[in-house]
C-alpha cells in the first residue's frame, strides 16, 4: 500500500526524497517559440504515457523523467520532426505501451477500433427489429 | 471499547441482513403471511445498526483512536478535523463500511415508506437487497474489518495522503456512494419484480423515484470529482478516461438510459425487458466499478492498492449477482408481455434511440477499460487506451445523443411523422446551423469533433425549452421543467467542454519576482516569494496580482506545500473565475538562480462543464419532486374517492 | 425479442469474467521493458561523470568483446544493493560501463566512493537523453552488449546475487 501510494505520489505530489537534485531538462517547462510547433507539440505531449507514473501523460505529471520526455518531444518537433515521427521514435523503444492512442494498425487492436461501428450497426439491427415487429402488427 | 462496539453492530447488522432475506425467500416460497410482517421491522433494524456501526467509526477517526489499525494507516491527529472525519472513508474499509451502510439505509427507507408496490414484490425486493448486502457484510467481516486493533500503539498516525486533505473528500466519496448504492435498489426492484412476475406501471411508479435519487447523486458525486481533480491536481484537466473515472461513468450512463426507460414503463407501459436489463446493468456497473478500483488489475492515479485477493473476493460476489440476476432476467423475461406498441418516429422511438446510443456508449467505454488487461492476457503485450481513443469512439456518439435529445421531447407519443417534427425543431435547428457558420468564420484551429458540439450545443439549448411554447406556464408539471433543465444542462456542459478544449491559452514562464506575464487578455504580476504555515503543512507562496484588461486588480496566492508526516509536496492551484471562463496559476518549482516556474492558464467558459452538471442535478431533482408530490395527490384523490364508496 | 437474444447478457457477463479472472491471476507489474533489445545501440557520445574515469560514447560498446552497460545513479537506493554483485562481475573479468542518469559529479563521486568502482567508463546524462534512446525506464537497469554494439538483454532492477550466473552466460554467449 505504501510503495503504491508513494509511487503516485511521486508524479503528482513529489516526495521530497529519491529525487534527483538536477534542473529540468532544457524545454521540459518552456514553451517552443513557434505556437503552432508548441501546440503540436503539447498535443503530442498529452497522448504520451509517463514512464514512471501510475497513468499520467506526460503533460500531467511532475516526474523528472516526464520532464525529459517533454524536452525530447519539444526539441526535435522544433528541429523540424513530425509529432507522428515523434511518437514512432518513442514507440520503437517503449512499445505501443507508452502512447495513449492505441495503434491502428496492428490486429491485436482492430477489436478496439471496429468496436464503434459494430456496436451502432448491432445497436441498429435490434431496433430494426423491434420496430418491423410493431410495424407487422398495424 | 468503541471499536469493538462498531465490530458488535456490524455483526448484528449482518445478522440481521440473513434473517431478512429468509424471512423473504422463505416467506414468498410457503406463503407465510407472518414473515411477510417481520420483514419490515427486520430491514429498518438493519439499517440502523449497520448506521450505527458507521457512525462509531467516524467517532475513532474524530477521536484519533490509534489504538486501531485503519485510523493509524490513514489519520493523524494533526489534521484538522474535516479531515479526520472524511478521512473515515478515505481509504478501503472505511469506504466499503460506507457502502453496507447506504444498502442498509436504503432498505430501511423501502420498508418504511414503499406504500404503492404489491405486497409479494416489496418482499422479494427487501429479499434481493439483503442477499446483496450479505456478500459485502461477509466481505467487510472476513477480508476487511475496519475495527481491527493493533498492538503495540503507535505514537503518531501515517496522516491522510495530502492529495485527498481537501474540502473534495467530505463531499466526492458520499455523493458517489450514494449513487452507486442506491442503483442497488432499482437492481433489487426488478430481480424482486422478475421473481414475482408483476412488471407493469405499478412497478416502473414505484421504483422511479429510487432511480432519480441515485441519479441525482451520482451526477453530483461525478461532476463534484471532476472539478475537484481539475484544481488539486494541477494541471487543469478536468476527465482524463482514467479506470477509476470509468468506473463512476458507465453506472451513470446506465442510470440515465434507465430513468428515462422507467418513464416510459410508468406511464406507458413499453420497453418492460429494456427497463429490467438496465436496472440489472446499473448496479451490475456500481459492483464492477467498486472492483475494478480495489483489485488492483487496472494502473490508475485514483486506485484504493487492495490486493488481488479480496479482488478475487468481489468477483465472486459479482459472479453471484450479476450472473444470477442475468440468468433470472433469460429465464423470466420471455414470459413478460411486451406492453402497447410504437412507432420508429414517435416519443418512444426516441426513447429506445436513447437507451440504445448509451447503452453503446457504456459498451465502449467498457471495453476501451478493460482492452489493456485483454490484450495482455491474450498476449503479453503492454497496450495504453487513452483519451485520443475514447474522445474519438465515444465523442460522435455522445453528439447524435445530444440531438435525439433535443427531438425526444418535441416528439408525441405512439406515433409521428418525420416532416411535423422538422417544423417543431425548425428554430433549434436554425440557431445550430448559424452557430456553425459562425464559428467556422470567425475561429481557427477548433476541431471537427469541438466544432460540432458547440454549434450542437446552441441548438441543444434552445430545443430544451421548446416543449413549453404555447404551454400554460404555470400549468406546466414541475417534472416537465426538471426535463426541461436537465436537458439545458447538459448543453451548458458540453459548450464548457468544447469551448475549453479549443480556446485554453497556456503559458510557461520561469518568472522572478518582478516579472510580467501576459496571457489572452490577463496581466499577471509577479510580486514575492514568501513561507507560509498550515495546521499541518508548511509552503512557498507565490503573491501575484492578475488584471483581465483595464479591469479590477486581484490578489492570487498559488502555492508549494510540503507536508511533513508524509513526506510529500503538492501544489495548491490559485483560481481566478469571471463569467467567461477562469484564470488557473500553478507555481512550479524554483531553480538556482532565484526564477520560478510558473504555469498560467486562461480556461474560456471552463466553469460551465460543471455549472451544466449542476443544471443536470438540479432537473433531476425537480423531476423527482414533481413525480412524488403527483403520486401523493393521486393517492390522497384515491384514498378520498375510496372513502366515499 | 428473439429467445436466445435474451441469453446475450449473461454471455457477455462470463466473458468479462474469465478475462478479469484471468487478469488477477496474472501478477500485475509496472515494468516497462525495452523494445531495442536485439537491436543496435544508437549512436551516443556522453561527457565524464567523474575526473577518475574516461567519458562515455556508443564506439566504446562496439569493440568486439561483450560489455555489460549499467545505468545507475547516487539518489537510487537499489543501486547500492547491486553494487557487490557488479564488483563481484567486474573482478570476474566482465568490462562494465556505466551512465550516471541524471547525476552531479560530486554525487556520483561520493556515491563510487562508498559502495564501490567497478566501472570502466562513466558517462554522464542529464537529461536522460540516452536513457530514452536504449529504451530504459528507470534506474537501476543493466544491459548486455556483444561486440558489435547490439543489445542481447536488458535487466531491469538491481542485480542480485542469484542474476550473476545468467549475466555471466550471456556475456559468453555474445562472444
Amino acid at each position: 500500500m505504501k510503495r503504491f501510494l508513494s509511487l503516485l505520489l511521486f508524479c503528482v505530489a513529489a516526495p521530497v526524497a529519491a529525487q534527483t537534485g538536477l534542473p529540468p531538462a532544457p524545454y521540459a517547462d518552456r514553451q517552443l517559440d513557434d505556437p503552432g510547433q508548441e501546440a503540436a507539440a503539447r498535443d503530442l505531449m498529452e497522448e504520451l504515457r509517463c514512464l514512471k507514473c501510475q497513468s499520467q501523460s506526460i503533460a500531467d505529471s511532475n516526474a523528472p523523467m516526464a520532464g525529459d520526455m517533454r524536452s525530447q518531444v519539444r526539441e526535435r518537433i522544433a528541429a523540424g520532426e513530425s509529432p507522428e515521427e515523434v511518437r514512432s521514435w518513442l514507440i520503437e523503444r517503449y512499445g505501443n505501451w507508452v502512447s495513449y492512442n492505441p495503434p491502428i494498425d496492428s490486429a491485436v487492436t482492430w477489436p478496439l477500433w471496429f468496436a464503434p461501428i459494430i456496436l451502432l450497426l448491432a445497436a441498429l439491427w435490434l431496433a430494426r427489429g423491434r420496430f418491423r415487429q410493431s410495424k407487422d402488427d398495424e | 471499547m468503541i471499536a469493538e462496539t462498531g465490530l458488535i453492530a456490524l455483526w448484528l447488522a449482518a445478522s440481521l441482513a440473513l434473517l431478512q432475506f429468509a424471512l423473504g425467500a422463505i416467506g414468498l416460497r410457503a406463503e407465510r403471511e407472518d414473515y411477510f410482517a417481520a420483514i419490515r421491522p427486520v430491514a429498518v433494524a438493519q439499517g440502523l445498526f449497520v448506521t450505527l456501526s458507521f457512525l462509531l467509526l467516524i467517532w475513532l477517526f474524530l477521536r484519533s483512536d490509534l489504538s486501531v489499525r485503519l485510523v493509524v494507516m490513514n489519520s493523524a491527529s494533526v489534521k484538522p478535523l474535516l479531515y479526520k472525519f472524511a478521512g473515515t472513508w478515505g481509504n478501503h474499509e472505511g469506504s466499503m463500511l460506507l457502502w453496507v451502510t447506504v444498502m442498509g439505509l436504503a432498505g430501511a427507507f423501502i420498508a418504511l415508506f414503499e406504500r404503492s408496490l404489491k405486497r409479494e414484490t416489496l418482499v422479494a425486493t427487501l429479499a434481493a437487497q439483503a442477499f446483496i448486502s450479505l456478500g459485502f457484510y461477509a466481505f467487510l467481516l472476513i477480508s476487511s474489518n475496519p475495527f481491527e486493533r493493533i498492538f503495540p500503539v503507535p505514537a503518531e498516525g501515517q496522516g491522510l495522503n495530502p492529495l485527498l486533505q481537501d474540502p473534495g473528500l467530505a463531499f466526492h466519496p458520499p455523493t458517489l456512494y450514494f449513487g452507486y448504492v442506491g442503483l442497488s435498489v432499482a437492481f433489487s426492484f426488478a430481480v424482486g419484480a422478475m421473481i414475482t412476475r408483476d412488471v407493469g406501471a405499478a412497478f416502473a411508479k414505484a421504483m422511479r423515484p429510487w432511480v432519480l435519487g441515485a441519479w441525482i447523486f451520482l451526477t453530483l458525486g461525478i461532476t463534484a470529482g471532476s472539478y475537484w481533480a481539475y484544481y488539486e491536481l494541477g494541471w487543469g484537466g478536468w476527465w482524463f478516461w482514467d479506470p477509476v473515472e470509468n468506473a463512476s461513468l458507465m453506472p451513470w450512463l446506465a442510470a440515465t438510459a434507465l430513468l428515462h426507460s422507467v418513464t416510459v414503463l410508468a406511464t406507458r407501459d413499453g420497453l418492460r425487458a429494456w427497463t429490467l436489463m438496465l436496472a440489472v446493468v446499473a448496479f451490475s456497473m456500481s459492483m464492477i466499478g467498486t472492483f475494478l478500483v480495489r483489485s488492483g488489475i487496472l494502473t490508475s492515479v485514483h486506485a484504493f492498492a487492495v490486493d488481488p485477493e479480496r479482488g478475487s473476493f468481489i468477483l465472486a460476489l459479482l459472479a453471484i449477482y450479476i450472473g444470477g440476476a442475468m440468468a433470472l432476467f433469460a429465464l423470466r423475461v420471455g414470459t413478460v408481455k411486451e406492453g402497447s406498441r410504437f412507432e420508429l418516429v414517435s416519443r418512444e422511438g426516441a426513447l429506445v434511440a436513447n437507451n440504445l446510443l448509451l447503452s453503446v456508449i457504456l459498451a465502449l467505454v467498457f471495453i476501451g477499460t478493460l482492452y489493456p488487461l485483454l490484450v495482455e492476457a491474450l498476449t503479453g503485450e503492454k497496450l495504453s487506451v487513452g483519451p485520443p481513443y475514447f474522445n474519438l469512439a465515444t465523442g460522435p456518439l455522445a453528439l447524435l445523443l445530444a440531438a435525439v435529445m433535443a427531438a425526444g421531447p418535441l416528439l408525441r407519443w405512439r406515433r409521428d411523422n418525420a416532416k411535423a417534427l422538422l417544423n417543431r425543431i425548425s428554430i433549434p435547428i436554425l440557431v445550430a446551423a448559424a452557430a456553425l457558420f459562425a464559428l467556422a468564420l470567425f475561429t481557427t484551429g477548433m476541431s471537427v469533433l469541438a466544432l460540432l458540439g458547440l454549434a450542437l450545443a446552441a441548438g441543444v439549448a434552445v430545443a430544451s425549452f421548446a416543449p413549453l411554447w404555447k404551454r400554460n406556464l404555470r400549468r406546466t408539471p414541475i417534472h416537465t421543467y426538471g426535463m426541461i433543465i436537465a436537458h439545458f444542462g447538459i448543453a451548458v456542459a458540453l459548450v464548457g467542454m468544447a469551448s475549453e478544449s479549443s480556446f485554453t491559452e497556456e503559458r510557461l514562464v520561469a518568472a522572478k519576482p518582478g516579472d510580467e506575464i501576459s496571457v489572452n487578455q490577463w496581466s499577471l504580476k509577479f510580486e514575492a516569494i514568501e513561507p507560509v504555515a498550515g495546521p499541518n503543512w508548511t509552503a512557498l507562496e507565490a503573491r501575484m496580482t492578475a488584471q483581465y484588461g483595464d479591469g479590477a486588480v486581484h490578489e492570487i496566492q498559488p502555492q508549494n506545500r510540503m507536508f511533513p508526516t508524509a513526506q510529500t509536496q503538492t501544489s495548491e492551484a490559485a483560481l481566478l473565475t469571471r463569467w467567461n471562463g477562469q484564470l488557473y496559476v500553478v507555481l512550479g518549482d524554483g531553480d538556482n538562480e532565484g526564477r520560478w516556474q510558473v504555469r498560467v492558464w486562461w480556461k474560456p467558459f471552463v466553469t460551465l462543464i460543471w455549472l451544466g452538471g449542476i443544471l443536470v442535478a438540479l432537473g433531476g431533482f425537480l423531476a423527482m419532486i414533481g413525480r412524488l408530490r403527483r403520486g401523493y395527490k393521486q393517492r390522497k384523490q384515491r384514498e378520498f374517492v375510496e372513502a366515499m364508496l | 425479442m428473439n429467445r436466445w437474444l435474451l441469453w446475450l447478457p449473461l454471455v457477455l457477463f462470463g466473458m468479462f469474467f474469465a478475462a478479469v479472472a484471468v487478469g488477477l491471476m496474472i501478477p500485475k507489474d509496472n515494468i516497462i521493458e525495452s523494445k531495442m533489445v536485439g537491436k543496435p545501440m544508437p549512436a551516443f557520445a556522453l561527457p565524464a561523470a567523474i575526473e577518475q574515469r574516461p567519458a562515455l560514447s556508443s564506439a566504446d560498446l562496439k569493440q568486439g568483446k561483450p560489455t555489460l552497460l549499467n545505468i545507475f545513479a547516487s539518489w537510487c537506493v537499489p543501486c547500492i544493493a547491486e553494487a557487490p554483485q557488479l564488483l563481484a562481475l567486474q573482478q570476474a573479468g566482465v568490462e562494465i560501463n556505466a551512465i550516471a542518469s541524471r547525476d552531479t559529479p560530486e554525487d556520483v563521486a561520493n556515491f563510487l566512493n562508498r559502495w564501490g568502482n567497478p566501472y570502466r567508463r562513466i558517462g554522464t546524462d542529464t537529461t536522460s537523453r540516452v536513457q530514452l534512446a536504449v529504451g530504459s525506464s528507470g534506474v537501476p537497469e543493466t544491459f548486455v552488449i556483444d561486440g558489435n554494439g547490439v543489445i542481447v538483454y536488458q535487466h531491469i532492477g538491481e542485480i542480485r546475487p542469484e542474476d550473476v550466473p545468467k549475466l555471466l552466460e550471456l556475456l559468453e554467449e555474445a562472444e
